[in-house]
Parts: structure tokens; C-alpha cells; sequence
């Protein structure tokens, strides 16, 4: 058993896959164009990247969406990227969409009122997406969508993901590939939706490790015991495991009650790209 | 005798039958004004792959009172047509088939005997299996057909082997999986392996062709290929993108590869047929031990 599992990918070959992918996936579904919020971050850089390539930068609208607290680098580094492909853009402010909401309830966390800025720009990225006439194109990678470290109906939210097969490490390998920006791929990832707020602080452990973990797990079918045989700790193991698997809802669609000989996710099967 | 084949390496519309028959004529009509004498279209070429409750939408009939089949015969006056549909019987099950069509006549239909349902496969879910794997005479020969997951199992190319075939066609909808740091995915490189063993192992010619585009997330990744009876790789056509690729099989090479490497003539067929009756007579083992 290898410990320390090669997550290392092809990049032209996974560029070609996803910018052909992009391309077949919005056009056939009548459309020429795509929306994607840009945080100033790596993943929603990538895909930036990806679907310019894909449409041709004038048929991509990048959103920024700052709140009060977001941080002035997240800004610039969205802007960066939005100068390095040349896509349209557009800069909304969610701060008043969200505070009043947040200040009717003055108990509420950090992680509430971080929900509420997910969901408030994924309003605006739907709005747009009418606007503008494209499809939203998500920005999730592997990890992220695993572990459940998103925001349902907020930055989950999408009509394609390209990324959702790569995890963060690869997203890396990849981003350097198509020339996003060092200083984003560099820098600690976050969500932004505190100040100080890091995802590996948040997580309690490093993308690369839980990458690499999961790429056993999930990829290779290793099982638990033989992830922590191969030199993880069993902590850690069963803590990635339990997360998985509690996670499980936001990768499904709700289930429907069954009544009728035929309903919806269970017995009524067609692809999304139904006759075309 | 030499025999032009035309990879036709297509994408399809899902579920649409008419838009897909009019991308067949279409290339039939280029491949015989390039000179092919056949033309290959890979596994559900008129239908889509990934086609699940639209299944019984699109069955057809191979017969020239079908009107998917009657334009598709007729073409087949000038060179000779494999298309792969998605086949209804006269008791109503549906299978995945392929059919060689040459001079206004279905020659032989292959319905695909496994049906992946696994992984992210779900054939055996919408689909009934063929029962019979038979090579059949040809103008260029005696053939044998098979469609993807048929030639994933090393026994249906065994079979048509002795059952006469010299020249295989194989017909694949192959999903691409397996991104590595490799320059080709898992599953291409894997196809590729086997298709040129086979072609050394059984001395003859093996012809692949595979879908292009994408299906929801699933891409497929093309890359045709012929190979002669020595393994050597006679001609492919391109990653991902829709091509007509034309390679031309010289016939004449079996003889000259069969007389340096008898591997037919020294098959053992008889104690092949003796171990298998003795391996399988026990009934608590249906796969063998």
C-alpha cells in the first residue's frame, strides 16, 4: 500500500475534457453565454479560466460580490483574474440585501449569517444568470463537495460543474496549468465569510492531507482500516468518514414520497441532456 | 483483396432519432466518395448511449419497412453499413444490436451479450442480453461483430475466432475515466491494450470505433482504431472530435502472418471444449471455479 497516493493529473488532457464539456453542456441547452461568481479565490478563478476558453471570454459575465467584512485582496484578486481572461464583469454589493436580515436577529452565529451571504449571492448569480442570458457554472471541487463544505442552495448552486471531479490539489495542479494568477494559488484558502476565516482552520486539517485521504477512500475503495494500515490516523480516518458520510444530503436531490408506480428520482430516468 | 473501412467516430443527439439518421447518410455519402468500402459507426450511433427510460422511444427493426432501417438499406447499395440501435423483438425486449448492412440486405445482427451494470453503468437495467455470439460471410470475408463491454470478456473474440471471423468489428459508447498524469485516461488505454492483443493473439485484423462528446458528465473519448494481424496499429483517428477516419486493411496479410505464426492452425480447440465441459460440468460453480 502506497501512503502517500500520486494525485498528480495530466493537465492538457483534463483542460481539454472540461473546456469541451463547458462548451456542450451550455450550448446544447440552447445557450452561448455563462455567469460565475468570482470570489478572488482558486476555484471560482479556474473556472473563470476554463469557460472563458470554452465560450470565448466576451460570452462569460464574472459577478463579485462583495459584503462589508470581505476582504480587499479577495477583491482584487477577482479582478486580477478578470483582467488575466478578459470576461465581463460586474461588481454587486450584498451587504444591503443581507444586514437586514442579520440584524433582525441578533443572536445569530457566524455560520448563519455566513449561510445568508452564500445564498444571497447565489440570488444575485441567478438573477444574472437571466440577465445576461448564460448558465451558471459552478465552482465545488472534490474535497469540498465530500466533505460538505459548502452552502447548500448558496455556492453549491449551479446548471454545470466542471470541477466537481478534481480535488483540491489537482484544482492546483490545474490552475497553475491555464495561468491563474500565483498569488491566488498560493494564498490560504477561505471562504471569505468572516475575517481570518481559513477552510484548513476551519476543517481542523491541511487539503493536502484530507485530499489524499479521499482519494483512498473514495477513488481507490481503500476502507477505513486499511487508510489507517496505509499511516493515517485513526482519528482522523473516522472523522473524515463520519463526515462523508453526513454530508450525504447536500450531494442528492430531496427524496420524493413514493405513492405512484412512477416518480420522480426513483423510476422516471432520463439524462439532463434529454434529446439533445 | 484489400478492404477500405471508415471509422465513423460520431457524436449523437440524445434520444433523437431522425437528427442521428440524417448524420449516418450524411457520412455514408462522404465515406463512398472517399473511396471506403465499409463504414463503421460505434454502439448506439442512431440513438445516444445513455438513454434509460427513452429506451423503448427509439427501438427499431432492422427490415426495410422501418423507417429508420429503409433509408439506411438503401444506402447500403453502394458500400457496406454497420450501425448500432437499439433493437425491439416480436415479444418486446429491447437490446442494445448491431447490424451489418450491404447490397439493400440486413447480412447479421449482433445484440450485445454483456451488458455492463456496474460502476456507473446500468444497461442490465433497460436492457435484455443477446444470446448468441456468430461471425457471418461477407463480401470481404467472414466477419464478427461485438459491442464494447462483449469485447471486455476475452471468450466472444475466442469464439468468433473459431467461428471463422478474420476481421472484427468492434463498437464502443466508452465513457472516459481514469484522469491521471498519463497523457490518455484509464479507459482508453485499457481499450487499446486489448484491441491489439487481440488482433496479435487471433492473427487477424481488429477495427474499433468509439463515440465522441459528452453526455451530461460523462465524456467519450474516440480515438478509432484498426489493427493488423501482426498488432500493429494501421491507422486511428482523433481524441474527442468527430472524424470519418479511413484505413486500409490488405486482406492478403493473414496469409502472410499465418504462415509465420500458425497460432489458428494449432489451436486446441477439442481440449478447450474437453476442459470446459469438465470445469463446468460442476454445477455449484457457474463461472468456473
Amino acid at each position: 500500500m502506497n501512503p502517500a497516493p500520486d494525485l498528480s493529473i495530466n493537465t492538457d488532457l483534463a483542460r481539454r475534457i472540461l473546456t469541451g464539456f463547458i462548451c456542450s453542456e451550455i450550448t446544447r441547452m440552447g445557450f452561448s453565454r455563462a455567469v460565475i461568481n468570482l470570489s478572488g479565490g482558486i476555484d471560482s478563478a479556474l473556472s473563470c479560466f476554463l469557460t472563458a476558453e470554452a465560450l470565448g471570454p466576451e460570452n462569460v459575465l464574472a459577478i463579485r460580490l462583495p459584503y462589508r467584512t470581505s476582504s480587499p485582496e479577495s477583491l482584487e484578486h477577482a479582478q486580477m483574474v478578470i483582467e488575466a481572461t478578459g470576461v465581463r464583469s460586474l461588481t454587486v454589493e450584498i451587504t444591503p440585501m443581507v444586514d437586514p436580515l442579520i440584524e433582525r436577529f441578533p443572536e445569530m452565529d457566524a455560520l448563519r449569517k455566513g449561510n445568508i451571504m452564500a445564498r444571497a449571492r447565489m440570488i444575485v448569480l441567478y438573477d444574472q444568470s437571466a440577465a445576461f442570458q448564460g448558465l451558471a457554472v459552478g465552482t465545488g471541487n472534490k474535497t469540498e463537495i465530500l466533505l460538505g463544505y459548502t452552502t447548500l442552495y448558496g455556492d453549491s448552486a449551479c446548471a454545470i460543474n466542471p470541477l466537481g471531479d478534481l480535488y483540491k490539489t489537482q484544482v492546483r495542479q490545474l490552475a497553475r496549468a491555464v495561468g491563474v494568477p500565483a498569488v491566488i494559488i498560493e494564498k490560504p484558502p477561505s471562504a471569505d465569510l468572516w475575517v481570518g476565516q481559513t477552510d484548513e482552520g476551519e476543517l481542523g486539517y491541511t487539503y493536502a492531507e484530507v485530499d489524499r485521504l479521499l482519494y483512498l477512500m473514495v477513488d481507490e475503495r481503500y476502507t477505513p482500516e486499511e487508510c489507517i494500515e496505509a499511516g493515517f490516523a485513526p482519528g482522523f480516518v473516522r472523522a473524515v468518514v463520519e463526515r462523508v458520510r453526513r454530508n450525504q444530503f447536500k450531494r442528492v436531490l430531496p427524496p420524493v414520497a413514493k405513492l405512484s408506480h412512477r416518480t420522480i428520482g426513483y423510476d422516471f430516468l432520463y439524462l439532463r441532456d434529454w434529446g439533445t | 483483396m484489400k478492404l477500405t473501412v471508415a471509422l465513423a467516430q460520431i457524436n449523437t443527439v440524445l434520444g433523437n432519432l431522425q437528427r442521428n439518421l440524417e448524420k449516418h447518410l450524411s457520412l455514408i455519402q462522404e465515406a463512398h466518395a472517399r473511396g471506403a468500402d465499409l463504414v463503421v459507426f460505434p454502439e448506439l450511433s442512431l440513438t445516444g448511449y445513455v438513454l434509460q427510460d427513452l429506451t423503448p422511444a427509439v427501438a427499431c427493426k432492422p427490415r426495410a419497412d422501418d423507417p429508420v432501417f429503409q433509408p439506411l438499406l438503401a444506402a447500403s447499395q453502394k458500400l457496406d453499413v454497420v450501425v448500432s440501435f437499439v433493437e425491439e423483438d416480436v415479444r418486446n425486449r429491447f437490446y442494445i444490436s448491431a447490424a451489418y448492412l450491404s447490397r439493400g440486405q440486413a447480412l447479421h445482427v449482433h445484440r450485445k451479450v454483456y451488458l455492463p451494470t456496474y460502476g456507473l453503468f446500468d444497461e442490465g437495467r433497460f436492457f435484455a442480453w443477446g444470446d448468441t455470439v456468430q461471425a457471418f460471410d461477407t463480401p470481404y470475408g467472414r466477419v464478427g461483430m461485438l459491442i464494447c463491454e462483449d469485447f471486455w470478456h476475452a471468450s466472444p473474440p475466442y469464439l468468433l475466432w473459431l467461428d471463422g471471423a478474420d476481421v472484427f468489428l468492434f463498437m464502443s459508447a466508452s465513457p472516459g475515466r481514469g484522469l491521471s498524469d498519463r497523457p490518455e485516461l484509464a479507459s482508453a488505454r485499457w481499450v487499446n491494450h486489448i484491441l491489439r492483443a487481440y488482433a496479435s493473439l487471433y492473427t487477424s485484423f481488429v477495427v474499433h470505433t468509439n463515440r465522441v462528446g459528452f453526455e451530461d458528465g460523462l465524456n467519450f473519448w474516440g480515438s478509432a482504431a484498426a489493427f493488423d494481424p501482426n498488432g500493429d496499429l494501421l491507422g486511428e483517428g482523433p481524441a474527442f472530435e468527430e472524424a470519418l477516419t479511413l484505413v486500409e486493411l490488405d486482406l492478403n496479410q493473414l496469409h502472410r502472418t499465418r504462415s509465420r505464426l500458425p497460432l489458428l492452425r494449432d489451436e486446441r480447440t477439442a481440449l478447450v471444449q474437453r476442459e470446459l465441459n469438465r470445469i463446468l460440468s460442476d454445477r455449484s460453480r457457474n463461472s468456473g471455479r
